[in-house]
């Protein structure tokens, strides 16, 4: 796991989401709790709306343009068929870390 | 031979050490003791008691001169360890006495952390560690006003502390609640009341800006918003910091505390350290549970036993009488976990489970902490729940017991509480008619008028009935908001009101719901009706919106957004359509289109680059269309006795005056307006929310039209004969819509439920009442009647990707 620091928490509002640009795409940062982040795609597998536009409740994302709820904590959608893929977060000192490797970044070595 | 053991530091921790060196082998050591404090051990945790005058200093006395005396300790109380020489063995004091040691204990504890305001080193500002701040605590009483910086365990015992002796104490947190480490929202929330309700003033999001003084004394707070908070006092409660300076010279293992190892050994031969100053596997300490465990693994290291320290979950309380808090273990971070909440309103009881991989791995609550070591227990010892997990919330003894009073809310409020607005009821009234014989909602009407006008309050009524009556009253079924409450949105408009509930916190808790911070559909709904009630206490809540509210833009398919600028009336000029020409060019909009609105529509701009073309439109006067909102859309218009032949008053202008008034307010469904300058009815007056036909005689006022999915005429509400009484009513049915509409019902549907009549009554008849809807609606106004993206732009890096990982060179 190759660990980067993309930003501090308090750059996403509470209950809200930002987006990272990573070559798998983009990837959604939701901030669904004071201390407490999940990293999962943007893209809803439904027609493509952008998570990180949707409402944050709990530990869901419900997505903008029709609805879907999906679990962040397993990238499983509520009450449909479909998933989105979730990667490892870990915050240090409110600084958010996402794992390069998950991400398709090269490893340095 | 005995050893010679030398305790830097007579704290809670090293004296669970002595304690346990001189049961287990009396006479081990010969220990020397220094404490840089005038005195020896104490339990620093009862300060806040002493502080409350719950309890006296002498009570909180661990070990008093003939303890020392029994342990053969020598005491060197309020004497400083000032350098340690590691190769020679050898401490020297204060004085400069020099003693050799065979093995050494750190016990320094922390030391508070004190935010370097301009100011902090004024006369009278203080921390809460020591028997020296609490004196100066205790030295005030009424008539004294006191600043504390932290709203967390410790600010938060000092402060009730000091209003228990009658000092005026505000409290200034920098984050939304109240001990956000340990307690989520609604807890915060509950903390909060309870505090306040023992008349301290608690400010939360506040940021302290600088320390003021006179003549070298503290004299007030000013926050960065500039509010000056005056003190006699200012207690900083913010944080501690592993005292390690000393251990530093020494060339100890350093990092935020001293190393240790598991048997509490530092990287310097024959010293130990136990407590806050210590550092093991990357962790700190600041709750005395841990220090006692590695106080014990201490002893036995020095007697030559083996012992290992082992971190574990932790708990928390707060020692704040009538305060009730608990909250343990990992509730705000992990993977793959489930919520369990159970709220009862009527108590002032919140509980909170987190469950993860069927154990336990947190818990919040407050106002019933009974069950809370039980919980702690689990989560300690990682119990399967799998089994009880139906009923675990209930705790040990309710195994299989009951659920929560879905009426407990109701039950809960207090007899003075307003039921009915229309006819002022409050519940009293109305329980003493059930318990004069009115036992249905048709009697409780006719004798008491309660929802027997608007009739929003029906659902509210019928419960109280059910309350009062138990089985006796049959309840029919209501349309809930959304699975994480059991009432209608007429009820929790309603008990928004009469509880006066100002936070989403407060309506989560007081009302009983299911979920932690509710749902796509009750959340918009939720701060909706709380901006529209309380709309300068309320603060509006962007992460409760729709995502077109929230990007002030509708977004479209594909991602991108569509940007509308306002055209007052439809009126515009050849400087606002060169910049809405120029701005395409600039952002590469692929359609321009002319709405149905009467204005232009940009489809297809970038998220990123809303900021950047809302700026460059607000250049030439353009400002926020809102196509997106609950709110005002258009005011269309046709031309009027500008140029029409036919026009019998100025409807552009009028249309014009309405849009600036009623600009930026939120409603509960979109509210477009139509002025038409005569019956010939070209701006399709009719079928708007609010229609205006202009007349010879004056203005003809309709609502409840629409053009929509239903197709609806206005029903005629008045006619007027002047502009001003025009705009009067305009303003006053707009009011009236925000205060008792439903969420996403356009005016047509809550006409359908108040009635023709009753509207007519509020805002044609009683003029009073139109004099104070305008003047509630121009209250809200003075908050919420700006251009929204001229404040967004502002923050254009909110709208860009937090991070670019594609940038970055790989290797
Ligand atoms: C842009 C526009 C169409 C156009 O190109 O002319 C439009 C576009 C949309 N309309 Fe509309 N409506 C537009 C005029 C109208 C009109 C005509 C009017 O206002 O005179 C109507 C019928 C009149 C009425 O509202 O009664 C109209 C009735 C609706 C409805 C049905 C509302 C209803 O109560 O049944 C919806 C759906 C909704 O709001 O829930 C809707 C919703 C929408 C949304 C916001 C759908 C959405 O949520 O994404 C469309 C956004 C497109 C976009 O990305 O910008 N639009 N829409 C018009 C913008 C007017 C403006 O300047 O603000
Ligand atoms: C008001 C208050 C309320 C609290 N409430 C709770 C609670 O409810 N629950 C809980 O678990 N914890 C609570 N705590 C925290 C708890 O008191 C600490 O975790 C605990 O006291 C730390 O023990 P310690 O032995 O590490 O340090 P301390 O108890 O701070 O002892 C360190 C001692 O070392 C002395 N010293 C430092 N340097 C030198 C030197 N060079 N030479 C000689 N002496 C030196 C200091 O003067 C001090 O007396 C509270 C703390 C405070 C202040
Ligand atoms: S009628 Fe309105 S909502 Fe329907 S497609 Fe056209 S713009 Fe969109
Ligand atoms: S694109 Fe997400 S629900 Fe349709």
């Amino acid at each position: 796991m190759t660990w980067m620091d993309v930003g501090h928490i308090n750059d996403i509002p509470l209950r809200g989401a930002r987006i990272v640009k990573t070559p798998l795409g983009c990837v959604g940062l939701f901030r669904t709790d004071v201390a407490e982040v999940h990293a999962a795609s943007n893209s809803c597998p439904h027609k493509g709306g952008p998570l990180s536009e949707g409402i944050v409740h709990g530990q869901k994302v419900t997505c903008p343009l029709h609805n879907w709820v999906f679990d962040l904590t397993t990238g499983a959608a509520v009450g449909e068929e479909g998933r989105i893929d979730i990667y490892p977060v870990r915050l240090e000192a409110g600084r958010i870390l996402l794992d390069g490797t998950a991400l398709g970044k090269r490893s340095a070595a | 031979m005995q050893q010679k053991l030398i305790v830097i530091g007579a704290g809670m921790a090293s004296g669970r050490v002595l304690e346990h060196l001189t049961e287990d082998a009396h006479d081990a050591y010969d220990i020397t003791l220094f404490n840089a404090e005038p005195r020896g051990n104490y339990n620093r945790i009862m300060l806040s008691p002493v502080l409350s005058g719950e309890k006296t200093y002498e009570e909180i006395v661990t070990h008093d001169d003939a303890w020392y005396d029994e342990a053969a300790v020598t005491c060197r109380f309020g004497e400083r360890v000032a350098a340690i020489d590691t190769a020679a063995k050898t401490v020297t004091a204060e004085n400069g006495d020099v003693l050799a040691y065979d093995k050494l204990l750190f016990g320094t504890g922390s030391t508070p952390f004190m935010i370097p305001l301009p100011g902090h080193d004024l006369d009278g500002v203080i921390a809460y560690r020591d028997l020296e701040d609490t004196q100066a605590m205790m030295a005030l009483g009424a008539g004294n006003k006191v600043v504390v910086i932290g709203g967390g365990l410790l600010g938060l015992e000092a402060a009730a502390g000091m209003a228990a002796r009658g000092v005026e104490v505000t409290v200034v947190h920098i984050m939304g609640h109240l001990m956000e480490r340990q307690l989520d929202e609604a807890a915060g929330y509950l903390l909060r009341k309870s505090l306040e309700a023992k008349g301290i003033t608690i400010l939360c999001g506040a940021n302290s800006k600088e320390i003021l003084g006179e003549d070298g004394k503290v004299r007030a707070l000013m926050l960065d918003d500039g509010t000056e908070l005056p003190c006699d006092l200012l207690v900083m409660a913010v944080g501690i910091r592993p005292n390690v300076a000393l251990a530093q010279e020494a060339g100890l293992a350093v990092g935020r505390g001293i190393h240790v190892d598991d048997r509490m050994l530092t990287s310097v031969e024959d010293v130990l350290a136990v407590g806050e100053c210590v550092e093991h596997d990357g962790a700190v300490f600041g709750l005395v549970a841990p220090l006692y465990d590695q106080a014990r693994v201490a002893a036995q290291t020095l007697l030559g036993k083996e012992a290992a320290f082992v971190q574990k979950s932790l708990s928390t309380k707060l020692k704040v009488t009538g305060c009730d808090l608990f909250s343990a273990g990992d509730f705000a971070e992990g993977e793959g976990r489930e919520d369990i909440v159970f709220r009862d309103p009527s108590r002032g009881v919140y509980k909170r489970l987190v469950i993860e991989n069927d154990r336990l791995v947190g818990a919040v609550m407050y106002g019933d902490t009974g069950d809370g070591n039980w919980f702690f227990g689990l989560i300690k010892d990682a119990t399967d729940i799998t089994e009880m997990r139906e009923t675990l919330i209930f705790g040990p003894a309710y195994q299989g017991g009951s659920t929560a009073d879905p009426l407990s809310a109701v039950a809960a409020l207090p007899p003075e509480a307003e039921i009915c607005g229309c006819n002022g009821i409050c519940k009293s009234t109305i329980t003493d008619a059930i318990a004069a014989g009115a036992t249905d909602l048709g009697a409780v009407r006719a004798t008491t008028k309660a929802s027997a006008s608007c009739g929003t309050c029906t659902g509210l009524v019928e419960q109280i009935l059910q309350v009062t009556l138990g089985d006796d009253f049959q309840m029919p079924a209501v349309q809930t908001v959304c699975g994480c409450t059991e009432l209608s949105h007429e009820d929790v408009r309603r008990l928004i009101k009469s509880q006066a509930l100002k936070s989403q916190a407060a309506v989560w808790q007081e009302l009983g719901w299911r979920t932690p911070n509710g749902c796509h559909v009750c959340r918009p709904a939720v701060n909706y009706y709380l901006l529209a009630d309380w709309p300068v206490e309320y603060q509006d809540d962007p992460q409760s919106r729709f995502v077109n509210e929230r990007k002030h833009a509708n977004i479209q398919k594909d991602g991108t957004f569509s940007v509308v600028p306002r055209m007052w009336g439809g009126i515009t000029n050849p400087d606002e359509l060169r910049a809405i020409a120029d701005a395409a060019d600039k952002y590469n909009v692929p359609t321009v289109k002319v709405t149905g609105g009467q204005r232009i529509d940009l489809l297809g701009v970038r998220g990123e680059d809303l900021p950047y073309i809302w700026s460059d439109l607000n250049k030439a006067g353009l400002v926020s269309g809102h196509a997106y909102s609950k709110g005002l859309r258009t005011v269309k218009t046709c031309v009027g006795t500008d140029h029409c032949r036919f026009g019998t008053q100025d409807s552009t202008g009028l249309g014009i005056k309405l849009e600036k008034i009623l600009w930026g307010s939120w409603t509960p469904h979109k509210l477009k307006l139509g002025v038409s300058g005569c019956p010939r009815n070209c701006a399709e007056a009719t079928c708007k929310d609010i229609g205006i036909v202009c007349v010879d005689s004056g203005f003809q006022i309709g609502i409840g039209g629409a053009a929509g999915m239903d197709v609806k005429e206005t029903q005629l509400l008045g006619q007027v004969e002047t502009e001003e009484e025009a705009i009067a009513v305009v303003i006053a049915v707009t009011q009236a819509y925000r205060e008792g509409g439903k969420y996403l019902d356009r005016i047509y549907k809550w006409l359908a439920k108040v009635g023709l009549d009753w509207v007519q009554a509020q805002v044609m008849e009683d003029l009073e009442n139109r004099k104070a809807l305008v003047a509630r609606f121009e209250l809200s106004q003075s908050i919420y009647r700006k251009d929204p993206w001229a404040e967004q732009a502002k923050e254009a890096e909110r709208f860009a990707p937090i991070a670019d990982l594609t940038l970055e060179a790989a290797e």
